[in-house]
């Protein structure tokens, strides 16, 4: 029998699509525990690799014959050497090309819609992480929002399609992955915009965004309305988008809200959180489409494979805007928080300028769920 | 440097070789004997750990030098089955209570170099069962010496070697390291 490599961008199809899968996951227990491909009708089996070293005799009964299998490991050596043994013992299966690796680092754009006078809106999607990143665009111009590391990906997707990127913003100061927005503004000679509370301690040239700041893409008013809304970071920013866009960074997530103890102070801000989430997005439109950084769970996709939800819809079904009582909203947001995600704190100092690990080192400090969210 | 009984070099290379190579070199081990593994595969430690906990081999420790991993292995043995035969045993807690009470209490780490260098009792003099016999001399036959080892079982052994040679209050530790709460100290580097 066969085996075939398949691309991290082949596995999206199938998450989007909900395509049946067995996946068999040869990484550490303690590895597939943390972190690892989730779909909806994906079915798993966890068997470290080196348990394999003899043979797979002893697990191929447990393996189903009508459903496409897919070997998974960290960087893709171990789960060819397994992929190879079960095709030996006539199987027909695939490895993950580039492993975990790949997977956390493949973006999926999405188109969420068009915008007044021509434009469009992308969402890119980082399934393997849980990271939203979102492309604006407009008559030839676009700006990127809180991109992620793998800055070729919107680069060339902005060459594809012909626009030039002229603005770079990130909601807030990200703890949970490395922003590629100061490399993307150094590359295409576009403005880097940061809420200057969260950039206090950066060692690079950027632009404040204050709130009420407008932005403007292409010749058409395609706005960015900075507003102020402080809780996961102090500085933490939304952007509406063509008055038809909440993007809500990581304060309002889908089927969660935004943990505010990742620069070290949920007490302090914990305030901040309930007053955004509270006060300041009920003043705006039920009818925004609320586009998220983050989302937790592969149930918060929607069937396009994108993460966007009525404003409204989010005042009736998330849990986390339904706290009637003050105390019981900060016993959530304090109380029983999950772990911090992986070198978080390395990741704020890489995000500030202080520190330039290397690319390696940066997919090392990332690996792992993003966790932040509570629910 | 640490002493062991072999070196591996898995350097520069990839998962799942450093782990394949491991286990092919574990093969050819006696039970008890260290093997040293030398790999630059950042994800071996983890693998390494994970490995050995599956397979009841025992992992010592990894020292990093010159972004060279250096994993310490022990391969799984039989003594720990065997019974303890020496009379006079001490528990964890008294010994610990004698060191407190005496800074020059006489202990003996008879464990492996390796075992000893990632944890050992501050005052333990390393004395690997392997040398044991050669230096004995450097020992007096009337102190009370106290014998540790991971589990009991090789402290025992130790202890009943020391007696027949004509020691006269030799004290076996038991259970020993493996349940050690006492302060420790790491000397990987010596």
């Amino acid at each position: 029998m066969t085996f075939n490599s398949m691309t991290a961008a082949e596995v999206s199809k199938k998450v989007i699509n909900k395509t049946d899968l067995f996946i068999l996951d040869v990484r550490n227990e303690n590895d597939f525990t943390d972190w690892k491909i989730e779909g909806e009708n994906f079915i798993f089996r966890n068997v470290p690799y080196f348990n394999l070293l003899d043979g797979v005799e002893e697990i191929i009964d447990q393996i189903p014959t009508n459903k496409e299998i897919l070997v998974v490991c960290a960087k893709e050596g171990s789960s060819v050497m397994v992929a190879e043994m079960l095709s030996e013992a006539g199987l027909d299966v695939s490895y993950l090309k580039g492993g975990m690796k790949a997977w956390s680092e493949h973006l999926e754009p999405v188109k969420i819609g068009d915008l007044t006078d021509g434009g469009e809106i992308y969402q890119f999607v980082r399934l393997g992480k849980g990271c939203l990143s979102y492309m604006v665009i407009s008559n030839g111009e676009a700006a990127v929002i809180d991109s992620t590391r793998m800055i070729d990906a919107y680069i060339d997707f902005a060459d594809r399609i012909g626009v030039k990127i002229i603005h770079v913003l990130d909601t807030h100061l990200h703890a949970d992955h490395i922003s590629g927005g100061r490399r993307i503004a150094e590359r295409t000679n576009a403005t880097y915009w940061l809420p200057p509370k969260d950039a206090t301690e950066v060692t690079f040239e950027y632009q404040p965004l204050a709130s009420g700041k407008v932005l403007t893409i292409g010749h058409t008013a395609i706005d960015i309305h900075s507003l102020y809304s402080p809780g996961h970071t102090i500085g933490s920013t939304s952007f509406v988008v063509d008055g038809k866009y909440l993007l809500s960074g990581d304060i309002l997530f889908i089927d969660s809200i935004g943990r505010p103890d990742l620069a070290g102070l949920a007490e302090d801000w914990v305030g901040d959180l309930r007053e955004t989430l509270y006060s300041r997005y009920r003043e705006l439109s039920d009818e925004l489409i609320v586009l998220p950084s983050h989302f937790m769970i592969i149930a918060e996709l929607n069937e396009d494979g994108s993460v966007a939800k009525k404003l409204g819809t989010l005042f009736v079904e998330n849990h986390g805007l339904n706290i009637e009582d003050e105390a019981e909203f900060r016993e959530l947001v304090t109380g029983n928080l999950p772990p911090q995600p992986n070198a978080y704190q390395e990741i704020r100092e890489t995000n500030l300028g202080k520190i330039e690990p290397d690319v390696e080192k940066q997919r090392e400090m990332e690996i792992g769920p993003n966790r932040c969210a509570v629910r | 440097m640490i002493k062991t009984n072999s070196v591996l070099d898995a350097k520069g290379l990839a998962c799942p070789m450093p782990i394949v190579k491991t286990k092919k070199a574990m093969n050819g081990l006696e039970a008890g004997e260290v093997l040293e593994v030398q790999a630059t595969d950042k994800g071996s430690t983890a693998d390494m750990k994970a490995w050995a906990e599956s397979t009841g081999h025992q992992y010592l420790g990894t020292v990093e030098e010159a972004s060279v991993l250096k994993h310490y292995l022990r391969k799984a043995g039989g003594e720990e089955q065997e019974e303890k035969q020496h009379e006079n045993v001490i528990s964890n807690e008294e010994l610990l209570q004698k060191i407190e009470e005496n800074q020059n209490t006489i202990i003996l780490d008879v464990r492996e170099a390796a075992e000893y260098a990632f944890t050992h009792i501050p005052t333990a003099k390393s004395f690997p069962m392997g040398e044991l016999e050669q230096r004995m001399g450097e020992l007096d036959k009337k102190s009370e010496i106290f014998v540790i080892c991971r589990t009991g079982s090789r402290s025992d052994l130790a202890a009943r070697k020391l007696t027949a040679t004509g020691f006269v209050q030799v004290i076996n530790v038991v259970p020993g390291m493996s349940q050690w709460n006492g302060p420790t100290q790491i000397s990987v580097n010596e």
